[in-house]
């Protein structure tokens, strides 16, 4: 846990660090009792953004209080109460994270393409894109298209459906999304291709196909 | 030399899907072109795809609304906040 405490006093924003220069002169205090009342909501706000799931953005939210709790000796109170709280609720996200990545997902990955021979690399035969419908393609607009891809996303599994979402509809940069879930570039883009390759077909199966 | 230029449909639909975010270098993308020159399926792919990307601009839009613990959740966790505290 020290160390954990440790490396995210070095994520404060820049305008932190002249504080951190002057550790005599300690401007901010924590007052647990009051963490609740005061941040829950804001930090409930940020983990929804990144994790795209209510009761698991709220168990972060709780397990990040216990965390600081346990962690309050190390807070020499160069930062915010709530910044503090939110380099914890940091690493928490960045815990999680790989922990699905670790875990499940690994069997989810439906191959579409040959994997090894000499045709390693082309389309398997039963993966190849089929013929979409003009119409449907032409009226994207369609609100019943957008049920359609919404439960598409749902079913992603959730280390693509992450990423996705932080891509897609939170809009964060790539560089942002490595850093906040502690993963290179490259990996992310393979996350993207699968879920892109993976939604294409659902969508196809669901609404475009002829 | 030819491996230089010619990529597979794996490479290639990776390449795609990375330039549906404009962020394909310059030289992924002559790779790509080279690549959906001769190879019809990963052009259905790449457009499809376009039509993807362009049903998530329309429909995906961040959620502006602001979530909240419920008072009674607020009330429980400020509960358990206060016994780890003992």
């Amino acid at each position: 846990m020290n160390i954990v405490i440790y490396k995210s006093i070095f994520t404060f924003s820049k305008n932190e660090k002249s504080n951190f220069l002057m550790p005599e002169n300690p401007k901010h205090t924590l007052n647990p009792n009051n963490w609740v009342a005061a941040h829950s909501d804001y930090l409930f706000n940020y983990t929804i953004t990144r994790v795209d799931n209510e009761e698991l953005a709220k168990d972060i939210v709780q397990e990040t209080f216990f965390s600081g709790l346990k962690a309050q000796h190390n807070f020499r109170g160069q930062a915010s109460e709530r910044t503090w709280l939110i380099s914890i609720l940091k690493r928490k996200i960045i815990d999680h994270y790989r922990k699905i990545n670790s875990t499940k997902g690994k069997a989810e990955v439906r191959v579409n393409f040959y994997q090894d021979g000499d045709r390693k690399g082309s389309w398997l035969e039963e993966r190849v894109p089929k013929m979409w419908d003009n119409e449907a393609e032409k009226n994207i607009e369609n609100e019943e298209l957008k049920g359609a891809l919404e439960s598409c996303i749902a079913n992603l599994p959730e280390k693509y459906r992450m990423v996705f979402v932080m891509k897609n509809v939170q809009n964060y940069e790539t560089e942002e999304i490595c850093n906040e879930l502690g993963i290179t570039a490259s990996n992310l883009w393979v996350i993207i291709h699968r879920a892109r390759h993976q939604l294409r077909k659902c969508l196809e199966d669901n609404w475009f196909a002829k | 030399m030819s491996k230089k230029f010619f990529i597979n449909c794996d490479e290639a639909t990776a390449i795609c899907n990375k330039n549906q975010y404009k962020e394909a270098s310059l030289w992924e993308k002559v790779k790509l072109g080279i690549h959906l020159f001769i190879c019809k399926t990963c052009g259905q792919y790449s457009k499809q795809n376009t039509t993807l990307t362009k049903a998530c601009n329309q429909h995906l839009h961040k959620c502006e609304t602001e979530h909240k613990f419920s008072k009674k959740e607020k009330e429980v966790l400020q509960q358990k906040v206060v016994k780890k505290m003992e």
